[in-house]
């Protein structure tokens, strides 16, 4: 048997969008940009993808800026951002949980001479608002914060986030990284105050290579890659009418079985949830959204389970697998205050609308033969 | 410059008695292995050298890169070829050779020719003076010096002109195949590619073994050690790696045996296994990376412990290099980067806080007579078991 527990690393691309991205490497393999008839084919996708976020979003067309991914999407949100809007302050907010595609670009902007705060989260990996109303000044220009923890799947308060920043001061800029909440939920970023919002194609069933940024028309936002202007002069370069056509397709067949796709995971997620826990010496440190699970098993290093649960076809991940090149401690785990012992013996089980309530069942059956076995040669 | 051959020096070859042959030979072999990718090459072999001459397009860095990798090879000069016998055209080459290989500081030179092509009308002394002449003329930058010139321009007359003064340092040793087989116990660390690659210098083929121990290590760390075989491979030519399943060995001794001898029991299974494994596969010897002192699995003590379970000869070519002195070579032999990703190998997943650094023998051998039930069981299972992936 073989279970893919990992899909807030990467999802499987489903057989509609291949359909789509094939028909853009055979057919209308046009340069977008070209005036003939096969770049008028090739546009059509970008039109088609741009359409489809835009409708998911309630945002126009225009707010769309397709770029190579959700890293490149929060990288221009915020160093666009920041360098487009440096006269207005230099302070930006930020909390101590986001993605190393968040991280990095805001101590680069560091670097450059930006003040930036961090953000503390509580026990559930949640935003301390009373943090965010004192951090809050009149040099702050941008706050970003993600929709979903990668790690346990927290769902962090944007509305109140936003409001309490509007309230504040309605010039001051929020950016919300929504890659491991879209496809999950809904979310209408102009309707609740965020003004720029990252999403990745890869988790959804979309191709790697695929991503966006909604940016609210309105925003002062300088590119980050200059050339040949393509996307309004944001984002140069020949655009990649696969990955944004399968983009597209992605967003269109899950945001059109949410509801239900949302109740499978969910499932899945508490039946996992229940029955690991009953085994001891397990706890559960998972957040709201419905395809993450973060579960702590005592007295046993994180990596063995994880090669132990490979060898039994169960594919799952050791704290993020995007920060897995550097097997370093998890950072929300530490924020949420875990115990330093568990800190190394956590796992990630992050589902799709694919995975069966049978296939909990066999990991947790998985579990109960496993742990013992491995907690018998834990280090002395 | 264009060019179109390679006189490739071997040195320590030439002292070799009546079997020089075979090593020359085997040279040969190695040389049109290493650069066959780049393009289409002959060989011609001569007394003390050998030219390899390029018959189609090929990419010179590639190709002395490659040549730079072979042992045996003590130097490589880079040939310009010239189809033109005439004296005139000879002396031009020569010409427009040192104006494009040397700059125009000041410099001492000689020309050395050699007729292969007796039938050629000038005589190889008329030549040199001649085309030295020739030189001092057109090029204000150059003196002659007899004695110890900085340029020594080499010009031979065969059915072509060759014409080369440059050597480029090639990696020495000896041709790989030329010296037995031996078994190499490679680790994912450091020190473990070095000592491949030295003892590959001498001309002894590898094999190579690594023990895995799943799920305590990961496939990346196998993967990684596939990748370090690989790039040793680049040097000593293809390596077959067996890899062994050592997990229910490993938890056999931490069941059974003291906490601070498992490591020391657990590297003499592991050299029982590597010696089995050589045996199988016509192996002479084994080889590991260990530096004295460098790990408590080191010390002297330990390494007499270790050593005692094999008949054959154990090579340690790191045995005396300081930890630096090792990364040093692994990184000129580009094995460094790889070596240092932070993936676990089975001998640092159970480790003790304080190893026994003087285990002694006697003891060692009573520790482990409480695995008598299931050792002999679980080395054939790990012999049998063994996975083969050929890196080249």
């Amino acid at each position: 048997m073989e279970i893919y527990f990992d899909n807030a690393a990467t999802t499987r691309v489903i057989p509609e969008v291949r359909e789509i991205m094939l028909n853009t490497f055979d057919e209308e393999y046009g340069n977008p940009s070209s005036m003939h008839k096969k770049g008028v084919g090739a546009e059509r996708y970008l039109r088609y993808t741009r359409e489809v976020l835009s409708r998911q979003l309630k945002c126009a067309p225009k707010e769309i800026i397709l770029t190579s991914g959700g890293t490149e999407a929060n990288n221009l949100a915020l160093i666009g951002i920041a360098q487009a809007n440096k006269r207005a302050g230099n302070h930006i907010i930020t909390t101590g949980i986001e993605h190393a595609s968040v991280y990095n670009p805001v101590l680069y902007l560091k670097d450059l001479g930006f003040e930036v705060s961090f953000l503390r989260v509580d026990g559930r990996g949640k935003v301390d608002l009373e943090d965010l109303c004192k951090t809050l000044c009149k040099d702050t220009i941008l706050v970003s914060t993600m929709a979903v923890n990668n790690e346990i799947g927290t769902v962090e308060p944007i509305e109140e986030i936003a409001k309490i920043i509007k309230d504040y001061n309605t010039d001051i800029l929020y950016h919300v990284d929504a890659i491991q909440a879209f496809g999950k939920m809904n979310i209408y970023p102009k309707r609740i105050g965020v003004d720029a919002m990252s999403l990745s194609g890869h988790k959804l069933h979309g191709p790697k290579g695929s991503g966006a940024l909604f940016v609210d028309e309105r925003v002062k936002l300088r590119p980050i890659i200059y050339g040949g202007g393509q996307e309004r002069g944001f984002r140069s370069g020949t655009e990649n009418t696969a990955a944004i056509a399968g983009l597209g397709k992605a967003a269109e067949v899950i945001y059109g079985r949410l509801d239900e796709n949302i109740k499978a995971m969910k499932l899945v997620k508490d039946t996992l949830i229940a029955g690991a826990t009953r085994i001891e010496g397990v706890t559960d440190h998972s957040g709201e959204a419905p395809h993450i699970a973060s579960l702590s098993f005592r007295g046993v290093r994180s990596e063995v389970l994880l090669h132990a649960l490979e060898n039994k076809g169960i594919y799952v991940s050791a704290g993020s697998a995007c920060s897995s090149n550097h097997p370093a401690i998890s950072g929300v785990l530490k924020a949420i205050g875990l115990d330093k012992e568990l800190l190394e013996s956590t796992l990630r089980f992050s589902f799709c609308e694919y995975n069966t309530v049978e296939e909990a069942e066999y990991t947790i059956k998985v579990l109960e033969e496993l742990l013992p076995q491995l907690r018998r040669f834990t280090r002395r | 410059m264009e060019y179109k051959a390679f006189l490739i020096k071997y040195a320590e070859i030439g002292t070799k008695g009546k079997n020089r042959y075979v090593f020359e030979d085997m040279l040969c072999r190695r040389i049109s292995e290493h650069v066959a990718a780049f393009g289409d090459f002959t060989i011609r072999r001569e007394y003390g050298r050998i030219f390899l001459e390029a018959q189609s397009g090929y990419d010179y860095e590639d190709v002395i890169t490659a040549l730079q990798k072979v042992f045996g090879v003590s130097g490589i000069s880079p040939v310009v070829v010239g189809e033109s016998l005439q004296f005139d055209d000879i002396r031009e080459m020569a010409v427009s050779y040192i104006k494009e290989c040397y700059d125009d500081k000041p410099h001492t030179f000689k020309v050395n020719t050699r007729r292969a092509n007796k039938a050629y009308p000038v005589k190889s002394m008329e030549m040199n003076s001649e085309i030295g002449h020739y030189l001092l003329e057109e090029c204000d930058n150059l003196k002659v010096d007899v004695h110890n010139p900085d340029v020594l321009l080499n010009i031979e007359i065969r059915n072509k002109v060759y014409l080369y003064s440059q050597t480029i340092k090639g990696a020495g040793g000896l041709p790989v195949g030329t010296n037995g087989r031996a078994m190499l116990l490679l680790s994912g660390g450091i020190d473990s590619p070095v000592a491949g690659y030295m003892i590959a210098k001498r001309g002894v083929e590898l094999e190579a073994v690594y023990f895995n121990a799943p799920p305590y290590t990961s496939e990346r760390a196998k993967q990684k050690v596939i990748d370090l075989a690989k790039l040793v491979s680049r040097y000593s030519g293809k390596i077959r790696l067996h890899i062994v399943n050592f997990t229910d060995i490993q938890l056999a001794i931490y069941e059974k045996c003291p906490h601070e001898e498992l490591t020391i029991i657990m590297r003499r299974y592991m050299m029982k296994i590597a010696e089995e494994l050589a045996k199988r596969n016509g192996c002479q010897a084994l080889i590991t990376g260990e530096s004295i002192g460098q790990v408590a699995s080191q010390t002297m003590h330990s390494l007499a412990c270790t050593g005692e379970v094999c008949n054959m000869p154990v090579f340690r070519p790191c045995i005396g290099m300081d930890k630096q002195e090792i990364v040093d070579i692994s990184e000129r032999i580009g094995t460094y980067e790889t070596s240092i990703q932070p993936y676990e190998d089975c001998c640092t997943i159970f480790v003790a806080k304080h190893p026994v650094t003087k285990p002694v023998i006697e003891i060692i051998k009573r520790s482990e007579t409480k695995l008598a039930d299931v050792i002999d069981d679980l080395m054939k299972e790990a012999v049998d078991t063994v996975e083969v992936v050929k890196a080249d």
